[in-house]
């Protein structure tokens, strides 16, 4: 294949109107747009308290969660799915708070070997079909039902939520915890609930988007919403547009091709996290500097 | 020795300013406090009380429970035996009637927290729900940024803010809320020369002004010299509590640390020589 008929296969429309109309395809626009609002949300205070590889971690046991529940029923998979998340990010959420930084990370490696490896088998001892062996990784957003989405749309409100109502002391913990104990803030605690709602917001977006593309969600669009505000609740905004805008442009991308979302979303947010960090260096540069930097 | 004390001495003469706070109820007060724990006693028997707008210096060296001094008050640590009570009731948990000040830590550079939301936290952080600006609350911000003079920075992201602008907004975020008391863990630590000066004059000007009593924990006494009305020296379970020229004394040292350790006087600044462990490092107890 040469390379203009390469990009000619990735990059084209044909038949993306008609793909539109299609029910299911409607379904998972929606889907992925429950899916962006909550990993928007979440996703600032990830960055804050630093806990992005914990977050990737979770990702991958959610992977084996699923893969494990493959073996039950291919229907059990979402179940499994938010299993597999809850119990890594709780698991993740304790380690935090006990071990030291250095150490967390290795242990977090560590498990996350271990748990792929699991996964591995267990899609190898899976006879069905290979692609939900495959969708498991990268996404397979197609599989959304009617019935699937009135569940996504409780989860997503529940963990909506429960982020409004520990929103001020979640965000003390998280950039000042001394502080915040000193204060009164019941900080373990907060941080189970915060490990429970990543922990959901994981298990619901691994079947649907894929493990590998949980970061390029909850990770990317904080990280660039960071680069061009220090507003912390701007920065929740900004990165749950980001975030829409990579997904649903991602899916519309990804319907005439016909290829696995995953690419479109993750480039798509990759790009705009280059122009945000862009953006704020040259803001930055123009003298204004650091204190320019308002709303 | 053991108990040696001075009850509300100091701190009177050094405050003509107290009008808001009642004169007579202790900021703090401890009686016959105890802690201890399992086998080992950090101190014991201590009876202290610090009046509204009184500076009082908590020095020793590592492991003597100073920090743990500051954990009971914030109702952290239960004491082991005793009373603690905090403007006449007793210490607890995120109580409004405590602001505290940590040591100087860097924030992250990337963080998406303003200088005004890092206050703000001082005074509704602890509290559930999202809660919604108000003008009140905005303007009770910006006064306690400028009680500081950090206005200018009220809305830089922290990260990028220097140590001595990082600690001056942990200073407005622990008087925001209008504490009877402030509570100081080595607020000066990392700090260079001139940002100790203006965060300890910041802290000072406050006591006067507000009558906020100040419990000022720190392994060194120089930069807030000028300042303190008592010092609370604890090593090893002893603890001596009195006017710095009482307590920093060859005789009171030695005998606190059972050795051999002299305080020189250079200028303005004492030099304590042959205190063992007089190391910077504060842990957990």
């Amino acid at each position: 294949m040469s390379p203009a008929e390469l990009l000619d296969r990735v990059f084209t429309f044909e038949g993306t109107g008609q793909l539109l109309a299609l029910d299911f395809v409607q379904s998972s626009l929606l889907a992925g747009a429950l899916l962006a609002l909550v990993a928007g949300a979440l996703g600032p205070l990830v960055v804050a308290r630093q806990v992005s590889f914990a977050v990737h971690g979770t990702s991958e046991l959610t992977f084996t969660g699923a893969a494990a529940a493959l073996l039950v029923s291919a229907s059990a998979v979402s179940v499994g799915a938010l299993v597999g998340a809850v119990t890594a990010a709780l698991v993740f959420g304790l380690l935090g708070l006990r071990e030291r930084e250095r150490e967390r990370d290795s242990v977090i490696g560590v498990v996350l070997a271990f748990g792929l490896g699991l996964g591995g088998l267990f899609l190898w001892l899976y006879e069905g079909r290979a692609s939900n062996q495959f969708s498991l990784l990268f996404g397979q957003i197609v599989a959304v039902g009617r019935d699937d989405l009135w569940l996504l749309a409780a989860a997503v409100a529940a963990v909506l939520v429960v982020l409004a109502a520990a929103w001020r002391p979640l965000l003390f913990a998280s950039v000042d915890a001394d502080v915040a104990r000193a204060r009164g803030v019941p900080v373990r605690g907060l941080s189970v609930v915060f490990a429970v709602l990543v922990g959901v917001a994981t298990g619901l977006a691994v079947p649907t988007v894929g493990a590998l593309l949980v970061l390029a969600l909850l990770i990317t669009p904080a990280a660039a919403a960071a680069h061009l505000t220090a507003n912390p609740v701007t920065a929740m905004l900004l990165a749950t547009l980001i975030a829409e805008v990579a997904v649903v442009g991602g899916i519309v991308a990804s319907l005439a091709p016909g290829a696995p979302i995953s690419a479109y979303v993750t480039a798509i947010a990759f790009v705009m996290y280059l122009s945000c960090r862009v953006t704020g260096a040259v803001r930055a540069r123009r003298g204004s500097s650091r204190r320019a930097v308002t709303t | 020795m053991n108990g040696a004390h001075v009850t509300t001495a100091g701190g009177t003469e050094a405050t003509p300013q107290v009008h808001r706070r009642s004169r007579d109820a202790a900021a703090v007060r401890l009686r016959d406090a105890r802690l201890a724990y399992g086998t080992r006693t950090l101190w014991d028997g201590l009876d202290l009380d610090v009046s509204p707008g009184e500076f009082l210096a908590v020095l020793g060296p590592n492991g003597s429970g100073k920090t743990s001094l500051l954990r009971v008050l914030l109702g952290l640590t239960p004491l082991s035996a005793g009373r603690v009570e905090l403007a006449g009731s007793p210490a607890r948990r995120g109580s409004r009637t405590v602001g505290y000040v940590p040591q100087q830590r860097a924030l992250e550079p990337g963080l998406t927290l303003r200088g005004r939301d890092l206050v703000g936290l001082g005074l509704d952080g602890h509290r559930w729900g999202f809660g919604l600006p108000s003008p009140t609350r905005r303007q009770r911000v910006l006064e306690a940024l400028d009680a500081v003079g950090a206005r200018q920075y009220a809305n830089a992201p922290v990260g990028q803010l220097s140590g001595g602008e990082q600690q001056r907004l942990r200073v407005a975020q622990a008087l925001v809320g209008d504490p009877d008391v402030l509570l100081c863990d080595e607020p000066l630590l990392s700090l260079d020369l001139a940002h100790q000066r203006t965060v300890s004059e910041l802290i000072d000007a406050r006591r006067r002004a507000a009558g906020t009593a100040v419990l000022f924990v720190t392994h060194e006494i120089n930069p807030v010299l000028p300042m303190v009305d008592r010092v609370l020296y604890l090593v090893d379970g002893r603890f001596r509590i009195g006017a710095p020229d009482e307590v920093m004394t060859s005789a009171v040292l030695s005998e606190l640390y059972a050795t051999e350790v002299d305080v020189i006087r250079v200028r303005d600044r004492l030099l304590v020589v042959g205190a063992p462990d007089h190391d910077h490092h504060l842990g957990q107890p």
